[in-house]
């Protein structure tokens, strides 16, 4: 199985006031067509940067890629020209954001946020795509996130609408232009426990159901056993282990990994 | 509806405010040492000449029914007379403080048009040499005096180069005055007089300029902190993670959110130019509103200072009203939330 995603080796760190700190070290993880894997780690430990490289969205300086490679269907995002990332950037690979309070605009309807994104996703692409089906479009990924009114909700403000909309907003933004790689940075982590519960099964129908590969970034191992098959755990930069997230539960060799999940908090009110 | 509600609201607070100010400056405007009758008439008027004069103008009446006859005549829109001109106040404003205006109208809009895009350019660029160059222009104009501009200009422009008037709002030769709005630049084209238009552009030039350069900067600073807060938050990474082009997210999903403050800063200077305008009038001779009120603060003319006070207060609450309802133009956020309270 090939993968669809395939970080080699890559090596990135932040110069700040002169003092140059590593924070990713020799990180390499692959995400095959169709695949949900999982990433975890503490905060800090380097997976929001590792996303945001894929991503292409790390800002340069301070932060600067010292080495490796971001495969992507075989072609290294690092090398190609910035046109031809850019094509694919929020269409083949795209990325639910994390924290549905502040990743939408408040001065914007969401109709126009959504709509913005796909015409210019088009205009990328060298689609055509006229205003009508737009609106369509918009309406049918609403819908797919299974919100009640998508032409009301299209129409609204993101004030008006719940934070658990709000999240669903954001996945439908990830969903517009029909990715094949879709990273998810703790989608949900905002939300109250039910809320995010709902939001993460909505994830995990959507990814089934359109085939799409799944790179869930947490540091939730309650949200790893839900959403993934395959499991990496970053420490300090470092990817320190690597195992099917059944194993990973069962028997995880790393004294991090151990932590971690002696970490989570249970429900049963038994003292661990 | 609801619209309608939140505006007879907001000008009900108008009234109480204008009425607490009026209270006050006519109480400080008394309190203050000087008598207005000795002033009028010089130091050698005889103290016969000042009794009396102090009689005929109430001033020995108690302050409450002092205060009861200004505000009746308030409400009849008659300000009194004025002790220095001689002439009524209501007449004396009616005919300053449509220069007045029309040189603060200028001001603002140089203001905003030139201070939002260095503001806007500064952000973009920051830290680079557009940013150090708007810095450095904003705390220059913030810190050098009105007068200092005003002096320098007139000395560059009028005397050295001797390209532009440096007094009045139009050349002794043109008499005009259609007396429509009192605005010249608006008067001239209504009456179709071009000529007329041209020379009150190039009168107003200078001191617009010296007058704006500090708002200029003002607006500069607060549009690019504004800016600058605006592209840390989440949903400014999100656009440039979907791909969203550059200037699309600086000059719409960026500029937007980022307005609220340089256009609130806008409206409050330019209820404040109102008053502030009298270096500038003093030194260009422009026979506006601010040098009348500082005449007469100086000379304790008591009716013509309640009468300036009350315009710039009603200035200031009009234009307050109309910032507040482009904000909420701008920001649906202050929209909803002002429609719901």
């Amino acid at each position: 199985m090939t993968a669809l995603l395939s970080v080699r080796n890559l090596d990135v760190s932040f110069t700040t006031y002169g003092r140059r700190t590593q924070v990713l070290r020799d990180v390499s993880i692959d995400v095959p067509e169709g695949a949900q894997i999982a990433l975890v780690g503490e905060s800090g430990s380097g997976k929001t940067v590792l996303m945001k490289t894929v991503m292409g969205i790390l800002p340069q300086p301070p932060a600067k890629v010292e080495g490796g490679a971001i495969l992507f269907d075989d072609r290294d995002l690092l090398t190609m020209p910035e046109r031809d990332r850019l094509r694919l950037r929020g269409t083949a690979m795209s990325m639910v954001f994390q924290d549905p309070m502040s990743s939408l605009n408040p001065v914007f309807t969401i109709y126009d946020q959504l709509g913005t994104i796909l015409k210019h996703a088009d205009r990328r692409l060298g689609r055509q795509r006229g205003r009508r089906e737009r609106w369509a479009r918009v309406l049918e990924v609403l819908e797919q996130v299974r919100m009640r009114e998508p032409e009301r909700v299209a129409r609204s403000f993101p004030m008006q609408l719940s934070g658990g909309m709000r999240q669903r907003i954001l996945i439908a933004m990830a969903l517009l232009s029909e990715p094949r790689l879709l990273i998810a940075d703790e989608p949900g982590t905002a939300l109250d426990v039910t809320t995010q519960a709902q939001i993460l099964n909505l994830l995990r129908d959507l990814v089934t159901r359109q085939n799409l590969a799944l790179l869930m970034i947490t540091h939730n191992l309650g949200v790893v056993r839900e959403t993934s098959t395959y499991t990496y755990v970053m420490n300090q930069g470092r990817i320190v282990e690597q195992a099917p997230t059944a194993e990973i539960f069962a028997a995880p060799r790393e004294a991090y990994t151990r932590e971690l999940i002696a970490a989570v908090p249970r429900l049963t009110g038994r003292a661990t | 509806m609801e619209f309608l509600a939140f505006l007879l609201r907001r000008l009900g607070w108008s009234l109480l405010v204008l009425l607490g100010l009026s209270v006050v400056i006519f109480t400080i405007a008394r309190v203050v040492p000087g008598d207005p009758a000795r002033m009028a008439l010089g130091p050698t008027a005889s103290a016969d000449q000042v009794a009396s004069l102090q009689e005929s103008l109430g001033l020995n009446d108690p302050m409450f029914q002092q205060y009861a006859t200004f505000l009746h005549g308030l409400a009849r829109g008659d300000l009194g007379r004025s002790l220095l001109t001689e002439q009524s106040v209501t007449a004396d404003i009616a005919k300053t403080f449509p220069a007045t205006l029309e040189l603060v109208i200028c001001t603002i809009l140089l203001a905003f048009a030139l201070g939002v895009p260095l503001g806007v350019a500064a952000a973009r660029w920051k830290d680079r040499w557009p940013d150090n160059l708007v810095r450095a222009l904003a705390i220059g104009s913030a810190v050098m005096p009105t007068f200092f501009l005003a002096l320098l200009l007139q000395i560059l422009a009028g005397y050295v180069l001797n390209v532009l008037p440096t007094t009045g709002r139009l050349p002794g030769g043109i008499d005009f005055d259609a007396g429509w709005t009192g605005l010249v630049l608006v008067d001239s084209l209504i009456a179709g007089r071009g000529d007329v238009f041209l020379e009150a552009v190039r009168h107003l030039f200078l001191p617009t300029i010296a007058l704006a350069a500090a708002t200029m900067g003002q607006i500069a600073r607060i549009t690019r902190a504004s800016m600058i807060d605006v592209s840390r938050q989440d949903y400014i990474e999100a656009a440039r993670a979907f791909g969203v082009p550059d200037r699309l997210r600086m000059f719409k999903y960026m500029l937007r959110p980022a307005f609220v403050p340089p256009l609130t800063i806008t409206g409050l200077e330019f209820a404040s130019l109102i008053g502030n305008a009298f270096v500038v009038e003093l030194i260009f001779s422009w026979p506006g509103m601010a040098s009348y009120g500082i005449r007469a603060i100086v000379q304790k003319d008591l009716n013509a200072i309640m009468g300036v006070v009350m315009v710039s207060g009603v200035f200031f609450v009009v234009v307050n009203l109309m910032i507040d309802l482009l904000v909420g133009v701008v920001d649906p956020r202050v929209r909803i939330r002002g429609s719901r309270a």
